[in-house]
C-alpha cells in the first residue's frame, strides 16, 4: 500500500514537471507573438498618426463638429408647427422627385446587372463550362467589375454621359453585376449535377442544358441575393449623386457645399427614412420568399 | 405497370391528369411570374422616361467613354509616383485609425446595448435606434460634413470612418454578446465572480474571436471606402484621382486605379491570413 503510493508520488512529480515544462514552452511561445503583435501594432500606430495628420490641433478642434451639426437642427416653435415644418422642407417636393430618382437609378442599375450577372454566371462557373481559358476570362471580368468601386465608375461615367443619373446607373449597374456575377456563380458550382447529366443524356445542348438543369436548382438563391443586392443599391444610389451621378445625393452635396445647414438635416432625415424603409421592406420580401409561395 | 404499357397518347393524357405538375406550371405559379415580370417592365419603363435616358445619350457616351478607355493606356505614374505612394500611405493610415477607433469606442457601447448585460429596455431601444441612425448616414456623407469641420486632409476620413464603424460595429458586438452561452456565466457567477470578472472570463473569451474577425473585416471595407473618400476632399489617394481626372490625365488615372485594386488585393489577402491565425489558433493571440 505505502509502496503504491510512493510509486504513484514519483509519477504524479515526474508528470507535473513535464507538464511544467511544457506550458513554460507554450508561454514562451505565446510571449513571443504578444511582443511581436505589440511591435508591428505600435508601428502601425504612429506610422498611421503621422502620415494621417492627426494632430493635437485638429482633435481639440473636434467641437466644431458637434457645433456644425447644432446648426443643422432646424428652429422648431410649437405654435407655428406647421410654418416652421414648411420652412424647413421649402424645397421638399423636389427633394422627393430626386428621392424616386434614387429608387428608380437602383431599380435600372439592379435591372442590368441582373441580366448581366445572369449571362456571365454561367461560363464563370467551373462545373459547367469546359473551356479553361473562357471560364478564367468570364471570372477575370467579374473581379474587375467588382474591385472598382462604384464612386470611380461614377466619376469616369460622368465625364463619359455629363452630369445626371445615366451615369450613377451605369457605375452601379457594373461595380453590381461584379459582385452578383460572383456570388451567382458560386451557386451554380454548388448544385446537384444529375439535372444537368439528366437533360444532357436527352440530348439537350449547352443553353437547353443550363436553362432546364441549372436555373431551376439556383433561381431561389439568385432572387434572395438580387433582393439584397437592390437594397445594397439604394444605399449606393443616395451617395452617386455627390459626384454628379443623380439622385438626391447631388442636392445633398449643394446643401452641404453652399453651408445650407437646415437643408442638410431635413435630406439627410429623408435618407435615413428611406433606409429604414428599405431594410423593413427586404426584410419582408426576404421572409415571404423564404417561408411562402414560389414567386417566380 | 407502366413499364409494361407502350408510350401511346392514352398513357400521356393519363398521366397529364394523374400528376398536372410535371405537364403544367400551377395556374397560381404563373399569375405571380406574370405579375412580377410585368411590373417589372413597367417599372422599367418608367424609370427610362422619368430618369430621361434614351438611346442618343447612352449612344454618344459609349463612343466617348470608350475614347476615354483608348487613351488609359499605357498607364504611367507621369514622375509622380512617391506621391500616389505617400497618397496610398494615407488611406491606409485613414482605414487603420479609423478602425481601430471605432472598434475602441464599439466595444463598450456593444456591452451597453446587449440585453443581457444592461437589462434596461429603454437605454436598449435608444442605444439601437441611435446606431441605426448613424448607420444610415453614408460615410461619404460625414466625410464631406467633416471636410467643411476640420479642412480638407485624412483627418476628415479619419472622423467619417470612425463615426460609422462604432455605430456598425457597436451593433453587432451587441449581437454577438447578446448570443453568448450563458452556461459560461453560471460557471464564472458560481465561483463567486463580481460583475467585471464575470464579462472578463465569460464574456470577453466568447465574444473576442467574433469581434476580431469582424473588426479585421471591417478593415478591408474601410481601406476600399478610404481609397475614394478622397474624391470628396477627405484625403488619401482617392484625392489623387479625382484631380487626374479633373485634369484628365487618362494615365495617370489608370495607373492610381491599378494602384487601388493592388492594394486592395494584397490587403485582403493579409487580413485573411491573420483572420486565420488569430481566430482559429487561440495560442497566437496576444
Amino acid at each position: 500500500m505505502q509502496t503504491q503510493e510512493y510509486q504513484w508520488d514519483i509519477t504524479l512529480g515526474l508528470k507535473t514537471s513535464l507538464f511544467e515544462e511544457q506550458r513554460n514552452k507554450q508561454l514562451a511561445k505565446r510571449r513571443i507573438y504578444t511582443v511581436v503583435w505589440i511591435v508591428l501594432f505600435a508601428a502601425a500606430f504612429l506610422f498611421s498618426l503621422v502620415i494621417g495628420d492627426v494632430t493635437m490641433e485638429k482633435i481639440l478642434n473636434l467641437p466644431a463638429a458637434w457645433n456644425y451639426l447644432k446648426e443643422t437642427i432646424p428652429i422648431l416653435r410649437m405654435n407655428s408647427l406647421g410654418y416652421d415644418v414648411g420652412v424647413w422642407y421649402a424645397r421638399g417636393d423636389i427633394w422627393v422627385g430626386h428621392l424616386v430618382d434614387t429608387i428608380l437609378i437602383a431599380f435600372l442599375a439592379t435591372f442590368l446587372s441582373v441580366i448581366f450577372a445572369f449571362v456571365i454566371s454561367f461560363p464563370a462557373s467551373r462545373n459547367l463550362i469546359r473551356s479553361t481559358s473562357v471560364f478564367f476570362l468570364c471570372r477575370r471580368i467579374l473581379d474587375i467589375a467588382r474591385a472598382v468601386p462604384e464612386m470611380v465608375y461614377a466619376l469616369l461615367f460622368v465625364f463619359a454621359f455629363s452630369l445626371g443619373p445615366l451615369p450613377g446607373v451605369l457605375a452601379i449597374a457594373v461595380h453590381s453585376t461584379g459582385s452578383l456575377g460572383k456570388l451567382f456563380s458560386e451557386v451554380n458550382e454548388n448544385i446537384s449535377m444529375e439535372d444537368v447529366e439528366g437533360i444532357k443524356s436527352t440530348g439537350g445542348n449547352w443553353v437547353q442544358t443550363i436553362w432546364f438543369g441549372v436555373v431551376p436548382q439556383v433561381l431561389p438563391n439568385y432572387i434572395s441575393y438580387t433582393i439584397l443586392r437592390l437594397e445594397w443599391n439604394i444605399r449606393a444610389a443616395t451617395v452617386v449623386g455627390l459626384v454628379g451621378a443623380g439622385g438626391i445625393g447631388m442636392e445633398l452635396m449643394t446643401a452641404i457645399r453652399q453651408f445650407q445647414f437646415k437643408q442638410i438635416s431635413a435630406i439627410t432625415i429623408m435618407i435615413i427614412l428611406l433606409v429604414f424603409f428599405l431594410d423593413w421592406v427586404s426584410e419582408k420580401l426576404r421572409h415571404q420568399l423564404i417561408g411562402g409561395e414560389k414567386l417566380i | 405497370m407502366i413499364q409494361t404499357k407502350n408510350i401511346n397518347r392514352d398513357l400521356i393524357t393519363e398521366m397529364e391528369i394523374l400528376v398536372p405538375e410535371a405537364f403544367h406550371i400551377p395556374e397560381k405559379q404563373r399569375r405571380y411570374r406574370f405579375i412580377t415580370i410585368s411590373g417589372i417592365v413597367i417599372l422599367t419603363v418608367i424609370s427610362l422616361w422619368k430618369l430621361q435616358i434614351n438611346p442618343f445619350t447612352i449612344f454618344f457616351g459609349i463612343g466617348k467613354f470608350f475614347q476615354m478607355v483608348m487613351m488609359f493606356f499605357p498607364p504611367t505614374h507621369g514622375g509622380w509616383i512617391s506621391e500616389f505612394i505617400y497618397a496610398m500611405g494615407e488611406t491606409l493610415a485613414m482605414a487603420f485609425l479609423g478602425t481601430l477607433f471605432g472598434f475602441l469606442f464599439a466595444v463598450p457601447l456593444g456591452f451597453l446595448a446587449a440585453k443581457n448585460i444592461i437589462p434596461s429596455t429603454i437605454i436598449h431601444i435608444v442605444l439601437r435606434r441611435f446606431f441605426d441612425v448613424i448607420r444610415g448616414i453614408n460615410t461619404l456623407i460625414w466625410a464631406l460634413m467633416f471636410v467643411n469641420v476640420a479642412g480638407l486632409g485624412p483627418f476628415a476620413g479619419i472622423m467619417a470612418i470612425i463615426i460609422t464603424d462604432t455605430a456598425t460595429l457597436a451593433k453587432l458586438f451587441a449581437e454577438s454578446i447578446e448570443n453568448v452561452d450563458t452556461s459560461q456565466i453560471d460557471g464564472a457567477k458560481s465561483t463567486g465572480a463580481g460583475p467585471i470578472q464575470i464579462i472578463r472570463y465569460a464574456f470577453i473569451p466568447q465574444v473576442l474571436p467574433i469581434m476580431l474577425s469582424n473588426v479585421l473585416y471591417f478593415f478591408e471595407s474601410n481601406v476600399r471606402a478610404a481609397s475614394i473618400l478622397g474624391i470628396l476632399g477627405a484625403g488619401g489617394i482617392g484625392m489623387q484621382l479625382y484631380d487626374r481626372i479633373r485634369i484628365m490625365n487618362w494615365p495617370q488615372v489608370f495607373f492610381i486605379i491599378i494602384m487601388i485594386l493592388i492594394t486592395v488585393a494584397v490587403i485582403d489577402t493579409i487580413s485573411k491570413e491573420i483572420r486565420k491565425a488569430i481566430v482559429a489558433n487561440p495560442e497566437y493571440r496576444p
